[in-house]
């Protein structure tokens, strides 16, 4: 049974030259305990069709979809009130650039809180207690101290770990994590990405990871979907897409990569493939 | 092989307010950095943020000085502290940045920002300026009714092969690229790369190549310099680094480096299953 199920998803965007689609007939299907990554370059419309799900887009955005159930609940007809007891608690996400996502004139501990107090209702000394040992389960070195801290005073990475720990507070079912490591040293996307991984082991959670990154899919993945334009041109589990990719843009984006270079040149995607726009 | 551009002992200090009523503190962002690159070659640094790697490509490219030690472009000494750098020294070393959004003037057309470096340069005609700033597009891949577009009309690729004519303009033999391809997609990634390989053939260029990738700077370079903490670590060709590095930050850089290498992938997905049926 699939906790997540979205079928025919459409975005659009009014825009002075019109509508813009930036999602064309997504299907997403992720299931309790299983990672899904959904990779694909910029404008691909990864990004866009979770913000959809998470209510996030601005009003500017028509979106349409035929199903969005999570956990058997039908989302598009649920009213506000239902939606946000779901959003935050059983389905969080975590975004690209920590340091910008977190509110700096709050310390870290208050935001983490926040989160507590809204969907659990714990206050006081029992939400600090709480967030407390959220910030030493995602590994923040000296946790009473940070707890106090302001966004800027820690480092990207920290402010990632930050940022998980306000996502994982409600023990929620779903994790959307989206380019989670683009803006961090390749050591410190190493110790996030096995965090986001040890957690979703031991919380068995959905994970859907949005990235562009095939070095990151190889690392996290079960299974994985490809887009481009707004389109999904490919999906399998990720032993079989990095084996035998079926659609040449897979093909070819996995021959662009530098560790695939033979001899002196690198494929392009052009040379692998040209049309399907 | 002549070595084109040599660094002895470079040292960089930035001074920063300790605050209110305190003192001002020194950090030295760069320990004591020596290389030496040889025309026609490339030079990779690599190191994560505030390792002091874009502070040494700003020296090399002779933006800010150094605090100590001896900067060499084809055998001459160069200390811009005491001389100011002359228009046929600034040609011989230019610079690529990592953000083509943020590197280009949204002002200015195509044309002015190739022709600019002319100007300030050289005393080249006008005629003769748009001439070779229509035949560099071409050589990047662009087109010569570029000419007269903004650069908002442009890709992220397309903006970044203007920067890279832009840099090519004085015909220097020394490029610096910092991060030069790390805020492109994949797709067009592989592109600009090769780009660069045929214009260091075409132009012997020799390239200091700034970058955190260690995929990519393993297609690409041909020396590489791992630096941490403003120090260098390590030091050797790329063949040796890839195959047998030596250094312990090195070795943590590698190791941390995502591939998709199928039979890494197997190991993983075993681990996975296994892990599930225990689980169940």
């Amino acid at each position: 049974m699939s906790l997540l199920k979205i079928r025919n998803l459409t975005v659009e965007f009014d825009t002075a030259q019109g509508a813009f689609r930036a999602v064309d007939g997504i299907d997403v299907e992720v299931s309790g305990r299983e990672v899904l990554a959904i990779v694909g370059e910029s404008g691909s419309g990864k990004s866009v069709s979770m913000l959809a799900v998470m209510g996030l887009l601005p009003p500017t955005a028509t979106i349409t979809a035929d199903e969005i159930t999570y956990d058997g609940r039908d989302m598009l007809k649920m009213s506000g009130r239902e939606r946000r007891q779901i959003i935050g608690k059983e389905i969080s996400m975590i975004f690209q650039e920590p340091i910008s996502s977190l509110n700096p004139s709050f310390t870290c501990g208050y935001q983490v809180e926040e989160v507590l107090t809204r969907h659990l209702g714990l206050k006081g000394k029992h939400a600090r207690k709480r967030a407390l040992e959220l910030f030493e389960q995602v590994g923040i070195p000296d946790p009473e101290r940070r707890l106090n801290s302001y966004p800027h005073q820690l480092s990207g990475g920290q402010c990632q770990r930050v940022m998980i720990a306000m996502a994982i507070a409600c023990k929620p079912r779903l994790l959307i994590a989206d380019e989670p490591t683009t803006a961090l040293d390749v050591t410190i996307q190493k110790q996030i990405l096995d965090l986001l991984m040890s957690l979703q082991e031991e919380y068995g959670m959905g994970l859907i990871m949005i990235t562009h990154d095939m070095g990151v899919v190889a690392e996290t993945a079960d299974r994985v979907s490809v887009q481009f334009k707004g389109r999904k041109l490919e999906e399998a589990d990720v032993l079989s897409l990095f084996e035998n990719p079926q659609h040449p843009y897979t093909r070819a984006l996995l021959a662009a990569l530098p560790e695939n270079a033979t001899g002196d040149r690198l494929l392009t995607v052009a040379d692998g493939w040209e049309g399907v726009q | 092989m002549s070595v084109i551009l040599e660094g002895r002992d470079i040292t960089r200090d930035y001074i920063v307010s300790g605050g209110f009523l305190r003192g001002a503190k020194t950090i030295r962002a760069l320990h004591g950095i020596s290389f030496s690159l040889e025309q026609g070659k490339t030079l990779a640094i690599v190191g994560e943020s505030g390792c002091g790697k874009s502070t040494l490509a700003r020296i090399l490219t002779l933006i800010d000085p150094a605090n100590s030690g001896d900067l060499y472009i084809q055998g001459e000494k160069i200390d811009i502290k005491e001389t100011k750098v002359t228009s046929a020294l600034r040609a011989k070393v230019q610079i690529v940045f990592q953000n083509p959004y943020s590197s280009l003037n949204p002002r200015q057309k195509v044309g002015e920002v190739l022709t600019e470096p002319l100007i300030i340069n050289t005393d080249i005609p006008a005629k003769e300026r748009r001439k070779r700033a229509e035949e560099m597009l071409e050589k990047v891949g662009l087109e010569r009714q570029h000419y007269n577009r903004y650069p908002h009309m442009f890709s992220g690729d397309q903006r970044q092969r203007i920067a890279i004519a832009r840099a090519l303009m004085l015909n220097p033999q020394i490029l610096v690229l910092d991060e030069p391809v790390s805020a492109l997609d994949l797709s067009v990634q592989a592109q600009v790369l090769n780009l660069l390989k045929d214009l260091q053939d075409e132009f012997d260029l020799s390239y200091i190549f700034v970058s955190h990738d260690l995929s990519v700077v393993r297609y690409f370079a041909d020396e590489v310099m791992v630096m941490n903490a403003g120090e260098v670590v390590e030091y050797a060709s790329r063949d040796q680094i890839f195959a047998n590095p030596q250094h312990e930050y090195t070795k943590t850089l590698l190791a941390a480096t995502p591939i998709a290498d199928v039979e890494k992938i197997r190991e993983r997905v075993e681990r996975r299953k296994a892990f599930l049926a225990a689980e169940s």
